[in-house]
């Protein structure tokens, strides 16, 4: 009996353990502020660096630079978190809400505006200063209010491919370097029937970087901006002129269907099995159509520009970013790690295995010299400028989404297209 | 059997009743407490920060936010892209659940039927049970590719539809899509339903004269309105917050036709980042689930 009453007290002090515990263990959860993980002992550092570029490039590869690193500096361990592109972005802004960024972080450039007004990424000048690096190797800097809050480590280039054997066949003897040119072909690949198409265009509102990559590339390519002294400026001739060439592919009906769900895989697909005849697309999916689709015989060439435009044209591009954490309480081991990357040799080897351009203009990848779409890509590259309009702005993912959604409205009919980019300019203004 | 001489064996002094009364109830928290912290931790304290940055300004993301009142939802409620929404959603919902109930009623009594043999019928309950086993995910990728201009829907049709990239068709065709995704629940519920309906009532009803339609009518409709009921209110506030298959399958686009209450909250909290004015859409869908919620648990308890 004595027993009967001694059990439930047992239970109830379980009960309160596993409560305590518990407590302990959500406390724990919710304290685990301190991502720097510094130890005092010996100035060993642990930091960490998130980012998506791991499982992007080939198995082991990127941890093998990491450990180089390690190597050359003992002091400093590297935890990789590494997720797709689009955790890594819900788990950079959750952590920059709660004050737990990792200490390296991969950026986008649409992200650093957000990130920078925020506070929550360091100011690179500063840091750099502080460590007296020398940032003229650096190919480009990602600034906001004149402070440098990321650097691009690599960068993807967005020219335009052309299937050849269809260019071929629709009668087209190169691929088009301006407009007009562009359009007759388009006309023409479309005439071949089936299910060709000239051209294609993802306007897809779930990811809508075609706006950026597909849209207004055509005003980079002929030297045009969306912006006029950092302010929106969606309505000024050249844009008007991009976006009205495109109106005109859509009426002449050139673009392949499906357009205003199409996604980037969707277009790079439609490429891929030989359904259209050109796209703008990033240099990163070379090899997977050669691995997807190895009779393909397609090259590379510039943006068509302008019927008499001449000066440099601009060429679309990503970038894989990197940046510090405010938060960091290992700043200087953080940068260490910044540098590393940027390194000329570092910087080589990372933009080889991604096959993208690097961020060191001392760096030369391996690939352009290996590979006749990769040279021709670099030369495109080198005899443009890089542009990206988007880069920085605020919110620049849902600019894109703005615009794409009275483009949309002006493709399907329901207005005209200097009406769809008076209405973007007004949303665009409220985001400013 | 515990005695009040046992107890006293057991402590070394009698307790009173009061005390004992109150050890009592400190036993059953302290079972409950492990749970009730979890709800307090998960559930709780999530929906009362969510309420409160909706009366913030720069809610999460900014360094300082400060008390706004109801500005942010003066600023939702008069927001058309809102009200838009909030159609959309009732459209999606309102013809999800129809077909639902419909289509799932339909199978579950064909599956109850005596006219087909054992071996059909249990080919025809894998089959329609199929699209229960798929994520939204799945479901999406897949419907993406059979509705693609290109893909195998148009070929059988020999047409070019745009399905899912047509602003006229776009909110039909993921109505469609939700609707097939979602039926195999009230099949496989109101099956069971069927199958509990006593044999009795339908010889019954029988002899008095009932023909078939009579039969369903005032038999297995009746006897099957609990369930009904329950997986209508279900089906509502489940189908009301529907976001993966709507964003990865249209984006909430061409344009806004297919915008509901769920994707326009989350574009406000992770395309904006304004957490404010996210938050107070989430509380006005939370209100609206609220109602179909208390429905939901009248019912139940007018049942127990």
């Amino acid at each position: 009996m004595a027993i009967q009453r001694r059990m439930p007290r047992r239970a109830v002090m379980f009960a309160g353990l596993a409560t305590t515990a518990a407590t302990a263990l959500v406390l724990s959860g919710c304290g685990s502020s301190d991502s720097g993980g510094g130890s005092d002992s010996g100035g060993d550092v642990t930091i960490e660096f998130a980012q998506w570029w791991e499982p992007e490039l080939p198995d082991g590869e990127f941890r093998a630079l990491i450990d180089k690193f390690e190597e050359k500096n003992p002091e400093i361990t590297v935890d990789l978190v590494s997720g797709p592109y689009a955790s890594t972005k819900e788990q950079l802004f959750a952590g920059a809400a709660s004050g737990t960024m990792p200490d390296v972080v991969g950026l986008d450039g649409a992200w650093v505006n957000d990130f920078a007004s925020q506070g929550v990424i360091t100011d690179l000048t500063a840091l750099m200063a502080e460590n007296d690096y020398d940032d003229s190797e650096l190919a480009s800097q990602i600034k906001v209010d004149d402070k440098t809050y990321m650097i691009p480590v690599v960068n993807f280039v967005y020219p335009m491919f052309t299937n050849d054997d269809l260019l071929a066949e629709a009668g087209v003897d190169a691929p088009p370097t301006t407009r007009e040119e562009f359009a007759d072909a388009a006309e023409k690949i479309t005439a071949l029937g089936g299910d060709t198409s000239g051209w294609v265009l993802p306007l897809s509102l779930e990811a809508p970087n075609g706006v950026q990559n597909d849209v207004m590339s055509w005003v980079w390519a002929s030297g045009g901006s969306m912006l006029k002294d950092g302010q929106p400026d969606l309505t000024n001739d050249d844009v008007t002129s991009a976006t009205e060439f495109i109106g005109d592919l859509w009426d002449s009906g050139v673009i392949a269907s499906g357009s205003f769900t199409m996604k980037e895989q969707d277009k790079v697909e439609e490429f891929t099995n030989g359904r259209v005849g050109m796209m703008i697309d990033s240099l990163a999916h070379i090899n997977l159509i050669r691995e997807t689709n190895p009779d393909l015989n397609f090259s590379i060439s510039a943006l068509p520009a302008e019927e008499g435009y001449e000066g440099e044209r601009g060429i679309p591009y990503a970038s894989w970013g990197i940046g510090v954490a405010e938060n960091s309480e290992n700043k200087d081991a953080a940068f260490k790690l910044v540098s590393f990357l940027m390194s000329e040799e570092t910087n080589s080897e990372l933009s080889t295995m991604a096959n993208a351009f690097p961020g060191n203009t001392n760096s030369v990848p391996a690939f352009v010299e290996d590979d006749d779409l990769f040279a021709k890509a670099f030369e495109i590259y080198q005899a443009g400028y890089p542009a990206n309009e988007f880069t920085g702005l605020p919110v620049a993912e849902e600019l894109m989404r703005q615009l794409g959604e009275q483009l949309q409205s002006a493709l399907d009919g329901q207005q005209s297209i200097p009406d769809a980019l008076e209405k973007a300019q007004a949303s665009w203004e409220s985001e400013f | 059997m515990i005695t009040p001489d046992t107890e006293a064996i057991v402590t070394g002094a009698p307790l009173s009743r009061r005390r004992r009364q109150l050890r009592k109830a400190g036993e059953s928290y302290g079972f409950l407490a492990p749970t009730l912290l979890l709800l307090f931790v998960l559930m709780i304290v999530p929906i009362v920060m969510v309420i409160g940055y909706s009366f913030q300004d720069r809610a999460v993301m900014g360094a300082s936010s400060g008390f706004v009142g109801l500005a942010n939802y003066v600023e939702v409620l008069s927001d058309p892209g809102f009200w838009k929404a909030t159609g959309n959603t009732l459209y999606f919902t309102g013809v999800s659940v129809a077909a639902h109930l419909v289509i799932g009623l339909t199978f579950a009594m064909l599956l109850n039927s005596t006219l087909i043999g054992v071996v059909p019928r249990a080919i025809f309950r894998a089959l329609y049970v199929l699209p229960w086993l798929f994520t939204a995910a799945v479901i999406a990728v897949l419907w993406r590719m059979l509705l693609a201009p290109n893909g195998i829907v148009n070929f059988l049709l020999t047409t070019d539809v745009e399905w899912l990239a047509s602003p006229q068709l776009a909110l039909g065709t993921v109505t469609f899509v939700n609707i097939w995704a979602g039926y195999p629940f009230f099949m496989v519920s109101l099956l069971a339903g069927l199958q509990g309906i006593p044999g009795e009532l339908n010889e019954a009803a029988t002899v008095d004269g009932a023909n078939g339609p009579q039969r369903f009518w005032n038999v297995t409709i009746p006897q099957l309105r609990p369930i009904i009921v329950s997986l209508l209110l279900l089906d509502f506030i489940w189908t009301s917050q529907q976001f993966a298959l709507i964003w990865m399958t249209t984006g909430g686009g061409p344009i806004d036709v297919t915008e509901v209450l769920s994707t326009f909250t989350y574009k406000l909290a992770f395309a904006q980042y304004d957490f404010a004015v996210a938050a107070t859409s989430a509380v006005l869908v939370l209100l609206m689930s609220m109602v179909l919620a208390v429905l939901y648990v009248r019912h139940q308890k007018a049942r127990d």
